[in-house]
């Protein structure tokens, strides 16, 4: 019997508006970078057939507990997923192919480093059915790469970008700017460069000095100076929004832009709050059935996930559901990262409660969001203060 | 009962570090009034903070039994007076219940302004006064200098100062027999009517309220039904006691005597240092002189930082307050800071001891909002009101005349810091009275308004004259000056709590430092902030919060989701410790912050 058929009620049903993903955490990387604050390990020797079976023992779980619900999109993350054979990431793709009915478009991303050992195997994973890459180029300039502890050369990026263009239908790459030292001509004239590369999709994060990182900690000792102040960076994100938005790729997204249709379907499960499984160490998913909006965590550590999955049959565990009060909170947070702003209707729904009108009238003043019949959008300006937009927003 | 010719009655003066209360341990000690396992250090500082900060804050007491070389067994009663200037009245009371003083000096250090005070006091009281040199085996000691001082600076003969180290014992026992042979025995008249001194009472769980006293004249038993002149209480004596310091029962305490009793008596506030005890049916002609009421000179709001602790704070305020009659409260409710109290204190170390204990021992986070004096405001229709609050300022216009309190400033300084001490003086509107230099160290009197000294003036003078200088001072009265209530808006709304009275003369430059502190210490906001000083309708300084630019996370993917809602409650969180003002929120730390100057 399948679990959704029987879920009621505004927050049970709630997911449908955004649709289901699979998202799978390859947990390994040649190397660390320093500013990194994911899940990765730097490992020499993985026994790729064990985490194949593994994945698969994963998925077919995953599969049982959203039994008759259409999958939309595969996203091999990690970590770096260009690590994996092609093989593996075959075998998975059948798994899932075998687990679930998949929309005909079904999009299958894989994060992919720039360099020329991972484009080596970029036709394998074509081959298996990958057709969007997302490419961490991170820079253009071999001394930046260098301080961002990038192991690849703009050079190879380049030649990876051009394979991989030549080989995927879909392909996105990502920059790091606000940069060390880096002004508002240097950035205008590398982001120039990257529109000229192509792509029909970029994902331009400014830098972030996570805690627990080695950035993290040479910051905290007073170390990476010349980072741009908040002023600076303000300026940057500015500029950004402008040369993307003429060169045809608007942004759709806090730091995601795209020409129309080319945006990533699967991160907008994310912003749209949709359902999605995670699977593999450390990932997170959300997962509704007749409980309601589950949060799903993984143990973390690659070598005890991979025992856990053979011993126990999965590694996944399952949080109490979301109060719908929380899912309310969480979808805001979420859509207002969007363009398209917020569903206002399906908010209240959740919530139980209309947004605080007072409140939007005070960020509408501000110049910070905007209305529209059965929406409310960020602007520009809101977006870059989107964290004080929600403490508004949601203040109690 | 003792007889008079053997009864000694003394207090130690002496300045903070320089060694009194480890003389006193050494002289209980020496005696064997306390049994060496029951020995700690500091035995007469009881209250934690006493023992950190080095001070005395209320009068302790001990009985010693000394048995002296002229084969006498001589009651020596100790009393160890508060060592601050908030608290001379009590200082002078204490001094009028002994004959005579041990006046401690470090002989490394020579005499400190605090030190001068208090042995004014006691000359003023008509001591014997004992010139005793401390820390005599440092390296540094420099006796004969410093015995020179003593002569110079406080013109009493030192040329036969008692050299000893209380730290090693030495010298221990010359002290005793000086005591004995130099200091005069109590005069009294035991058949006289009752006349005894409430030198000082304190709250005990178990027993009430307890009272110190010195017996002038006649006997007061267990059992007694006894008068407190000032308030005209009556109570029974339900027992009556000395201190060694535990308390000993005893059945009477005669002229000279110095002890304890309890009488069923609740509230600290009931009884007053200084009053005179006498029996109700046989009471004596008149009260002892020096009677004043305490009046609290430093007012200041304190609020929960939690405004959930408001009735927690009101508790802890209320048990403090059954234990100390000079600090009073009433409630407060601020526009910024909710409900709260506006306190008055007797000074400045007055209202941070009260801060801690409430802190401290009662676990409440607080915010103290900038300390005021009491101002006289003199309104045109020929009233005096008394301002506790600069926010409760009249309008101008129904104003004559504002007076402020004034104070007698001493500082002793090491003359290579003295023109930074005269420029801080000058500063605050000081009036130099007297300049003195004798040797190294010099002198100065200054005449100076309260409430320039009541806020950071201690802590500016110790950072200009890297802690040399030593300070007291003496309020001498209140005097008409150009003074207004300066306004801060923030936002253009006025913050109450931030409101402060200035002379005229310096509120450009007080109002501009203040809005620049208010700059650094508001975060902020989604928009621009206005922060003005305003006096009357008129902006006298102003700076402007340039708004926030950018907040917002780069990367918030599926895996990001519960971190990101976690940090958003957490800022929700933290916007709780800011305190709503219109629009804008102000950090709690801001309201005390915003006044502190780097001159």
């Amino acid at each position: 019997m399948n679990a959704l058929l029987q879920a009621n009620g505004a927050a049970e049903g709630d997911w449908r508006e955004a649709g289901f993903g699979l998202y799978l955490h390859w947990p390994f990387c040649a190397a660390k970078c320093p500013y990194c604050d994911f899940n990765s390990h730097v490992s020499g020797n993985v026994d790729q057939a064990r985490w194949r079976a593994a994945y698969r023992r994963e998925i077919t779980r995953a599969a049982e507990l959203t039994e008759g619900r259409i999958l939309g999109s595969v996203y091999f993350g990690g970590g770096t997923p260009s690590l994996m054979a092609p093989e593996l990431v075959a075998d998975i793709l059948e798994t899932v192919r075998r687990s679930w009915r998949c929309t005909n478009d079904l999009e299958v991303t894989l994060e992919a480093n720039p360099g020329s050992v991972e484009a080596g195997r970029f036709r394998g994973y074509r081959a298996a059915g990958v057709n969007r890459v997302s490419i961490g180029v991170q820079a253009l300039n071999d001394a930046d790469l260098a301080r961002l502890g990038r192991l690849h050369s703009v050079a190879e990026a380049r030649a990876a970008l051009d394979l991989a263009i030549e080989t995927f239908e879909r392909v996105s790459f990502d920059l790091i700017y606000a940069r060390q030292g880096q002004d508002e001509a240097a950035w205008r004239r590398e982001l120039d460069e990257a529109l000229a590369i192509g792509t029909d999709h970029l994902s331009l994060y400014q830098l972030t000095i996570e805690p627990g990182t080695a950035f993290g900690a040479r910051h905290a000792a007073g170390g990476l100076r010349g980072l741009p102040d908040d002023d600076t960076a303000a300026a940057l994100y500015e500029v950004t929004q402008s040369l993307c938005a003429a060169a045809g790729r608007p942004a759709y997204e806090v730091s995601n832009h795209a020409a129309p249709g080319a945006e990533s379907r699967h991160n907008l499960i994310y912003w749209n709050c949709g359902d999605y499984a995670g699977i593999g160490p450390g990932a997170h998913g959300r997962l509704t059935d007749d409980h309601g909006r589950r949060p799903t965590t993984a143990e973390p550590a690659p070598q005890r996930w991979l025992e856990l999955v053979e011993s126990n049959g999965s590694a996944m565990a399952f949080d109490r559901p979301l109060p719908a009060r929380e899912q309310a909170e969480e979808y805001l947070m979420m859509s207002l990262r969007l363009r398209d702003g917020v569903d206002t209707a399906r908010f209240e729904r959740l919530a139980g409660a209309p947004l605080d009108p007072s409140a939007i009238a005070r960020l509408e003043d501000l110049g910070l969001v905007e209305t529209a019949p059965g929406r409310l959008t960020c602007t520009q300006h809101g977006r870059l203060l989107l964290n004080a937009v929600l403490r508004e927003l949601l203040a109690d | 009962m003792t007889e008079l010719a053997h009864i000694r009655n003394f207090s130690i003066v002496a300045h903070i570090d320089h060694g009194k209360s480890t003389l006193a341990d050494r002289l209980i000690q020496l005696t064997g009034t306390v049994a060496e396992r029951d020995m700690k250090d500091q035995l007469l500082d009881a209250m934690d903070i006493e023992r950190e900060r080095g001070i005395t804050i209320k009068a302790n007491t001990v009985r010693i039994d000394y048995p002296a070389r002229d084969g006498h067994t001589y009651v020596l009663n100790l009393i160890d007076t508060p060592g601050h200037v908030d608290f001379s009245y009590e200082v002078s009371r204490s001094m009028q219940a002994v004959e005579g003083s041990l006046l401690v000096v470090d002989a490394s250090q020579g005499v400190e302004a605090q030190t001068l005070a208090n042995v004014y006091t006691a000359i003023e009281a008509d001591h014997e006064i004992i010139p005793v040199l401390n820390k005599v085996d440092l390296p540094a000691a420099d006796t004969e200098r410093v015995k020179a001082q003593i002569e110079d600076v406080i013109g009493i003969d030192a040329s036969d100062a008692i050299e000893i180290s209380a730290k090693s014992g030495l010298g221990i026992p010359d002290v005793l027999e000086a005591i004995v042979n130099r200091l005069p025995p109590p005069q009294g008249e035991r058949d006289a009517p009752l006349k005894a001194m409430l030198v000082d009472s304190w709250y005990d769980t178990y027993l009430g309220v307890v009272v110190l006293i010195r017996v002038m004249d006649g006997v007061i038993r267990k059992g007694d039904r006894i008068r407190m002149m000032q308030t005209g209480a009556i109570h029974n004596i339900d027992k009556l006691a000395v201190l060694k310091p535990a308390m000993l029962d005893t059945p009477e305490l005669g002229p000279g005597e110095i002890g304890i009793f309890t009488a069923s008596i609740k509230q600290v506030r009931d009884t007053r240092v200084g009053d005179t005890i006498t029996h109700e049916k046989k009471p004596c002609d008149k009260p002892l002189p020096g009677f004043k009421p305490s009046v609290p000179v430093v007012f200041c709001g304190l609020f929960p930082v939690d405004t959930n602790d408001f009735e927690a704070l009101r508790t802890a305020i209320e048990k403090l307050a059954l234990n100390d009659a000079s600090f009073s409260y009433e409630m407060e409710t601020s526009a910024a800071l909710g409900f709260g109290f506006r306190c008055g204190f007797l000074g400045l170390l007055h209202l941070e001891v009260i801060r801690d204990r409430l802190e401290r021992e009662y676990g409440i986070d607080l915010i103290t909002t900038a300390p005021s004096v009491v101002y006289h405001i003199h309104m045109k229709d020929g009233t005096v009101l008394e301002l506790h609050n600069p926010a409760d300022m009249p309008d101008m216009v129904n104003v004559a005349h504002v007076e402020e309190p004034r104070i007698k400033a001493t500082i002793l300084v090491p003359d290579d810091f003295l023109g930074d001490v005269l420029k801080l003086c000058q500063d605050r509107r000081g009036i130099q009275l007297s300049l003195t230099v004798a040797g190294a160290r010099a002198m100065v009197e200054y005449d100076l308004p309260l409430n320039e000294v009541v806020f950071d003036f201690y802590d500016r003078l110790k950072s200009v004259t890297k802690g040399y200088a030593s300070f007291d001072y003496e309020i001498t009265g209140y005097r008409e000056d150009n003074l207004v209530k300066m306004q801060i808006l923030v936002n253009d709304e006025p913050v109450d709590a931030l409101a402060m009275m200035v002379h005229r003369d310096r509120a450009e430059s007080r109002g501009r430092q203040m809005c620049e502190k208010l700059k650094e210490l508001i975060p902020r906001h989604m928009f621009k902030i206005p922060i003005q000083a305003a006096i009357g309708g008129r902006v006298v300084a102003r700076e402007t919060l340039s708004a926030m630019r950018k907040d917002v996370t780069a990367k918030c993917y599926g895996g990001d989701v519960s971190r990101k809602k976690k940090l958003l409650d957490k800022q929700k969180a933290g916007k709780k410790k800011m305190r709503q003002f219109g629009k804008v929120e102000i950090p709690q730390a801001a309201f005390i912050n915003a006044l502190k100057m780097d001159e």
